[in-house]
């Protein structure tokens, strides 16, 4: 038990947010008669808050380097425009056209980068150019106008479904398959993991506290799974989400870029003094960005059918937002991609459940406002708490306390508790 | 001599699950100057804080009693207004803003919210007149170098009417020079009648000014001595903070002295911005394996930047010369470069350029090297933990696990997990630089021996060092360096902290 509010204890912030999130679940599931749980209403949260959650995953990546990127929904509108352009008008078969805009994407990206990392100008000012850049180059090339007809393997990305196989079970089966081979990758990666902490001989969780979590676990994907089953299974976007999610994450927690991109956003010198290449992080991480806003500006474009002049406003404030209500720190060194997520998620209930409930627009901006505040409010008020008095004093405690027997327990506790997440 | 300006008595705070000070006694004369010693730790710096009320009455136990009566200061402004100024070691100046406007921070010359600025120019002046300071008011500040932005900050406390001056480490950033001119500041201000209280790690400024010492050791008052009567030396004083006898303040070590490692040629740098400025001329140098070389220079004689350029150009421009290790030509182009080739460096900043704050120890002890720890595409946490303890068990570093974090180490145990990160990298010549500044005197001890340990498996150590003490006691050379010149190079057995100062301050042309 101790080694379990240990881990909590350690991770406060992250729980606090995946427990924020189920309170305002729950609430909205009461409010609105068991409406928003409904599987057509699930479904509709995944595609909806679709672009803007591809958006956080790199925009947390970006904060987690210190920088801000407030060009992506500009880029996200300009890609868009141009891949509609080059279905419609000039026939380009829409694979090829997704493969060679999301390498616009990463273009602008690197445009962005070469300027932030090797001109040394902040990355305030360089997005905020783009910003207005591509806002004028959209309508510039769409000549102000919406163009529509985009070819129906291209919608699909936004608002398509797995396709049905196999026999009618009432449920769909690709997505219950597809569910249960997460779940298998789920336990095999937690045995694996416990099985390398005890070959270190490390302490581990007690074996019913660890079968427990793992049952949890499953029972939570499996849960999902057959919510969305129920109605047309799995949206390819969603699909596209988790992989990307789970892509992102190993990168972030288990490579060494991800590592660097933590130190350089930690502090920058110390990283260069420890020989990463910085700037080429700098470089990297704004390149990303430029390629997730090429997709987001994709798929918001099938989902609508349509690539539009106004498309993506507001999205770069949003995705900003989901990144720091997940926990993302404004001096950088701190977040993670699944922070990021569970963030935007608060957001995306939040709106859907206030529109479930008539709660007007106006309204619904003033609270999304307030929750993006009281969540960094949390966050500040959490560290203090935590940061004890400071100084030496506080220095001296961690020599003068008697270490507590089981030595590694906390070091093997917390690092399984981030890659669980 | 009975007359107590301040009197704490049995002080105890705690911090939630810690104790940092307990029942602490300090008795403050009036008109004197008072040290406080301590090793890193030891409580010095939350017994200031109590007396100031940055932690406010109620939030200890004990009682202060100041001018003849008790009292409960809430916060700072209210020991301000008592007449208590803390001067801290990271001073508190704003870089953008003038020397005057700085001075009256807080404590504007005003009338209902209006600046009057020619009297803030004016009694600018005369502050800036009684610190001897003779700079312009409307300076900003970030034209100033350090020690006078320090006096900077006593002309603001003066300008508060200051009674009681709190002094936290003033003199670390300092040079000689502007340490001299702080101290005897520090008199003629104790002449007009006002008292101070000093924090400081060095012991012999501390000898040359201090009326009485106050020891602190591990929350605890130790002891107070009177510094006039005469009998008061450093190794006096180093007893009390470190509760032992150091007979000997450097581990016994011989040297075996093997092959050339690493040999530096005509070693040119420019500074990185004004590239006709030359900071380093023509540097010779050479460092056998399992020797302990060391370089002695002032502050801005480009020890540092000799360190970090020959560090894969991580300092300077346009830099020539030869570097060989092992007899082969080195091409350094970055950090990374020259940690492949088994060159690590430690900085003489641990916050800024030695540690991630954010991190725990064992991701700061494999971030120079992390493709030790990797397996197939991902690091290996699991084998990250096992490379740290062994580090904490070998280097003694105190916490209660690796996963602690650095920022919750005393100075001494950052040090040693920098140290950690570094041998991690396997070098076969390590650069140190500072290695014990800021660091109490037992856990110097400790580094030092393991320097000598590093030296003996047969790495090349180079010591750049401020205090000359240090370098004669651990190194085998010791080259001198003077405005970014070497001028002599010493044998351990001729090497005199006279004998290196004179090689420090004059340049043979």
């Amino acid at each position: 038990m101790n080694s379990l509010r240990r881990v909590l204890g350690s991770n406060v912030r992250q729980y606090g947010m995946v427990l924020a999130l189920a309170a305002i679940v729950l609430f909205f599931q009461y409010r609105t008669d068991g409406v928003l749980l409904k599987p057509l209403n699930v479904s509709n949260l995944l595609t909806q808050n679709s672009y803007i959650l591809i958006l956080a995953i790199g925009m947390v990546m970006v904060i987690i380097s210190r920088h801000i990127d407030l060009s992506v929904g500009s880029v996200a509108a300009f890609v868009g425009a141009v891949a509609a352009i080059m279905m419609t008008k000039w026939d380009v078969p829409w694979f090829l056209a997704v493969v060679l805009c999301l390498a616009l994407g990463a273009l602008i990206g690197a445009w962005h980068g070469f300027w932030v990392a090797y001109v040394g100008i902040p990355a305030f000012i360089v997005t905020l150019a783009s910003m207005l850049i591509f806002r004028g180059l959209t309508l510039t090339v769409l000549n102000g106008e919406t163009v529509a007809d985009l070819p129906k393997n291209f919608e699909a990305m936004g608002n398509g479904f797995l396709p049905e196989v196999g026999p009618d079970t009432g449920l769909h089966n690709l997505t219950m398959l597809i569910g249960a081979a997460v779940s298998l990758l789920v336990v095999w990666i937690e045995f694996r993991r416990r099985a390398s902490a005890t070959r270190y001989s490390f302490d581990v969780a007690p074996r019913p506290l660890f079968l427990a979590k793992v049952v949890l676990e499953v029972a939570v994907i499996m849960y999902f799974v057959y919510v969305l089953a129920q109605y047309r299974g799995l949206p390819v976007v969603a699909v596209i989400l988790f992989a990307l999610v789970g892509l992102y994450t190993f990168l972030m927690s288990r490579t060494v870029v991800g590592r660097q991109i933590y130190a350089v956003g930690g502090n920058v010198d110390a990283a260069t003094m420890s020989g990463v290449r910085t700037r080429r992080i700098d470089f990297l991480v704004l390149t990303n960005m430029g390629m997730l806003a090429a997709l987001a500006g994709m798929v918001f474009a099938a989902r609508l059918t349509a690539a539009n002049p106004k498309a993506g406003q507001n999205f770069e404030l949003d995705a900003i937002a989901a990144a720091f209500i997940g926990g993302a720190a404004v001096t950088g060194g701190v977040g993670t991609v699944v922070g990021a997520i569970i963030g935007g998620f608060v957001m995306g209930v939040l709106n859907n459940g206030m529109s479930l409930l008539g709660v007007g627009i106006d309204w619904q901006q003033t609270i999304k406002g307030l929750v993006l505040l009281a969540a960094v409010a949390f966050d500040v008020w959490n560290k203090k708490r935590t940061a004890v008095g400071g100084g030496a004093g506080v220095e001296a405690t961690a020599e003068v306390a008697p270490p507590p027997p089981p030595e590694l327990e906390q070091a093997v506790s917390v690092s399984e508790a981030r890659s669980s997440v | 001599m009975t007359d107590a300006l301040l009197e704490m008595r049995s002080i105890t705070k705690e911090f939630p699950g810690v104790r940092a000070l307990t029942d602490v006694n300090l008795a403050v004369q009036r008109g004197e100057i008072h040290a406080i010693c301590g090793e890193n730790g030891a409580g010095k710096s939350t017994l200031m804080k109590v007396l100031s009320g940055v932690h406010p009455h109620g939030s200890y136990r004990g009682s202060i009693v100041y001018d003849g009566s008790e009292v409960a200061f809430r916060d700072i402004r209210q020991s301000e207004a008592a007449g208590i100024v803390i001067i801290h070691q990271e001073l508190a100046l704003i870089p953008e803003l003038s020397i005057a406007e700085n001075i009256f921070l807080g404590n504007e010359n005003a009338r209902t919210g209006v600046i009057d600025w020619n009297a803030t120019h004016h009694r600018a002046m005369g502050l800036l007149a009684r610190v001897g300071l003779h700079e312009n008011p409307l300076t900003p500040v970030k034209h100033l170098g350090i020690g006078k932005q320090q006096l900077v900050e006593i002309a603001k406390a003066l300008g508060k009417d200051v009674r009681l001056l709190i002094l936290d480490e003033p003199t670390a950033a300092l040079n000689d020079d502007d340490s001299q001119h702080l101290l005897a500041l520090l008199k003629e201000l104790q002449d007009r009648g006002i008292t101070s209280i000093m924090i400081s790690h060095k012991l012999n400024e501390i000898e040359q000014i201090a009326d009485r010492i106050t020891i602190l050791r591990d929350g605890r008052t130790i002891e107070t001595l009177d510094v006039t009567r005469g009998d008061v030396d450093e190794d006096r004083i180093i007893r009390g903070m470190v509760g032992r006898d150091l007979e000997h303040r450097f581990p016994d070590h011989v040297s075996h002295v093997g092959e050339v490692l690493l040999e530096v040629e005509d070693w040119t740098v420019m500074h990185p911005q004004d590239h006709a400025r030359t900071v380093i001329d023509k540097a010779n140098l050479t460092v056998r394996a399992g020797e302990i070389v060391g370089i002695a220079g002032l502050m801005g004689a480009g020890r540092t930047e000799l360190a970090r350029s020959i560090f894969g150009h991580s300092y300077g421009s346009r830099i020539e010369g030869t570097l060989r290790l092992e007899g082969k030509a080195l091409a350094l182009k970055s950090v990374a470069d020259a940690i492949g080739a088994g060159l690590a460096y430690v900085s003489e900043d641990r916050k800024s350029l030695g540690l991630n704050l954010l991190d725990d120890i064992k991701a700061s002890i494999s971030s120079a090297k992390l493709s030790k720890v990797v397996s197939g595409l991902t690091v290996d946490e699991h084998k990250e933990v096992v490379v740290a303890e062994g580090y904490r068990k070998s280097l003694n570093i105190k916490a209660t696990s690796v996963a602690t974090n650095v920022r919750k180490l005393s100075g001494g145990n950052q040090q040693k997990v920098v140290l950690s990160k570094w041998m991690f990298t396997d070098p076969k010549v390590l650069i140190l630089d500072e290695p014990t500044r800021g660091i109490d005197v037992g856990a110097k001890f400790e580094i030092y021996g393991i320097i000598q340990q590093l030296a003996d498996q047969g790495c090349g150590v180079v010591v750049i060092s401020s205090e000359l003490p240090e370098l004669i006691g651990l190194c085998d050379r010791i080259y001198t360096l003077a405005e970014g010149r070497i001028t002599h190079e010493f044998s351990r057995a001729d090497a005199s902290q006279e004998a290196l100062m004179r090689h420090m301050t004059t340049t043979t042309r």
